[in-house]
């Protein structure tokens, strides 16, 4: 068995990790470390494992030896001890934002700091299996997804691959989101007075996923719009962009559906009967399933490029697995079965 | 046989039988398809019933 370890697993990106790991057939959990919970059951914090686990929290310094760490902790602590995890673990998953931009430069121009450790980028690979199969495969260092960056990028990524879009125009992307992106530690904004019932735009433009989403493509002339709606999980991405002038409808059932076939975790949902017609995240919950679908305007030859994921899953802890799964030569879906729910 | 949906040109099987003005529904997009001919197999999109589905 394959001895894996979390580093930071008592927010809600580590407990989905925790129920993954404790239900692959080919890991065994070995240890998740919190400071603030160290002798606490895991389900005391996370109560959907009791009975899964019987492992307690331990303090970080209490870490030993496995085969894979995988580190999720708060953005900007595992640049600064990179160095010590990397001794204790042959393959390493960092879910943070520390190593997803491969550009020292890129990353203070978007997070607004130099990059304490600049020098294990270019060890990393960014973990999203749709883009990075093959370099995942030759890795032991994976960083992990930004949710609204995965929705954005698989919402484009038929579009980019079969090249329909047209070069030089501007592309937007508007992301809905659920709360759980927020993370556990509460503020002002997560008061259920507050997030109840809410449709808010938090970020009109720049905010950092979107330079993941440049990164992916080299899209520069692209920007992403964030609003909080009422979900607890969940991302739907809406992407507004002109095509080449000789693309189709049919032009885009080929691309979707290559995009299909090279992809396990992606599904054309575009249905012309019944309720299910578009991408929707609420069936998606805890399922590492990317809905992607496309409506196209002939008149102004703008589509519509949709994708609806878990942010907790296909926006993290899934892709997360999945991106282990590949770099341990492992069939990439192992672990990572369950459709989701209907009705929820 | 074979024909191509004309709506998402998915590949649909027509299975032995089949007879003109039948309507068959694509595996991919699922609009509903008259099939208008045998030899060679042809399908044209079929009048779908518009309904309000979503808000």
């Amino acid at each position: 068995m394959i001895r894996a370890a979390i580093v930071g697993g008592s927010g809600y990106t580590g407990g989905e990790l925790a129920r993954l790991l404790l239900g692959h057939p080919e890991v065994e959990l070995a240890q998740v470390t919190s400071r603030a919970n160290q002798g606490s059951y895991l389900y005391q914090v996370h109560p959907n494992l009791r009975r899964r686990s019987e492992l307690k929290f331990v303090a970080p310094d209490q870490m030993e030896r496995c085969d894979v760490l995988f580190l999720a902790l708060p953005h900007g602590e595992a640049q600064r001890a990179i160095g010590h995890w990397a001794g204790l673990a042959e393959y390493i998953v960092d879910l943070s934002a520390d190593f997803r931009l491969a550009d020292a430069g890129l990353y203070a121009q978007w997070y607004g700091k130099s990059h304490a450790a600049p020098e294990w980028l270019e060890r990393f690979v960014y973990g999203l299996p749709e883009l990075n199969r093959s370099q995942l495969a030759g890795t032991k260092y994976a960083a992990g997804v930004g949710c609204n960056a995965t929705a954005a990028i698989l919402a484009l990524l038929p579009l980019v691959a079969a090249d329909l879009i047209e070069p030089g125009e501007r592309i937007i992307v508007e992301v809905k989101v659920g709360s759980s992106e927020a993370g556990a530690s509460g503020n002002s904004g997560s008061l259920h007075a507050e997030r109840s019932g809410v449709v808010r735009t938090f970020s009109a433009f720049g905010h950092r996923h979107t330079a993941e989403v440049i990164q992916a493509f080299g899209l520069d002339n692209l920007s992403l719009t964030m609003s909080a709606v009422d979900l607890v999980r969940g991302a739907l991405a809406t992407a507004h962009v002109k095509l080449r002038t000789s693309v189709d409808q049919k032009a885009l059932w080929r691309a979707y559906r290559q995009t299909a076939v090279e992809n396990p975790f992606i599904r054309i949902v575009k249905e012309g009967r019944g309720i299910h017609r578009a991408p929707e995240p609420k069936i998606l919950a805890g399922s590492n399933y990317a809905d992607i679908g496309f409506e196209f305007d002939p008149a102004s030859g703008y589509a519509l490029a949709i994708c609806a994921i878990d942010n907790l899953m296909k926006g993290a802890a899934g892709s997360a697995v999945q991106a282990m799964n590949l770099m341990l030569g492992l069939d990439e879906a192992l672990g990572l079965d369950f459709p989701g729910l209907h009705p929820i | 046989m074979q024909s191509n949906c004309p709506e998402c040109d998915a590949v649909i099987t027509l299975e032995d039988g089949t007879e003109v003005n039948e309507i068959l529904v694509c595996p991919d997009c699922s609009s509903e398809l008259e099939v208008t001919a045998l030899e060679p197999p042809a399908l044209a999109p079929a009048p779908m019933e518009e309904e309000d589905w979503g808000e």
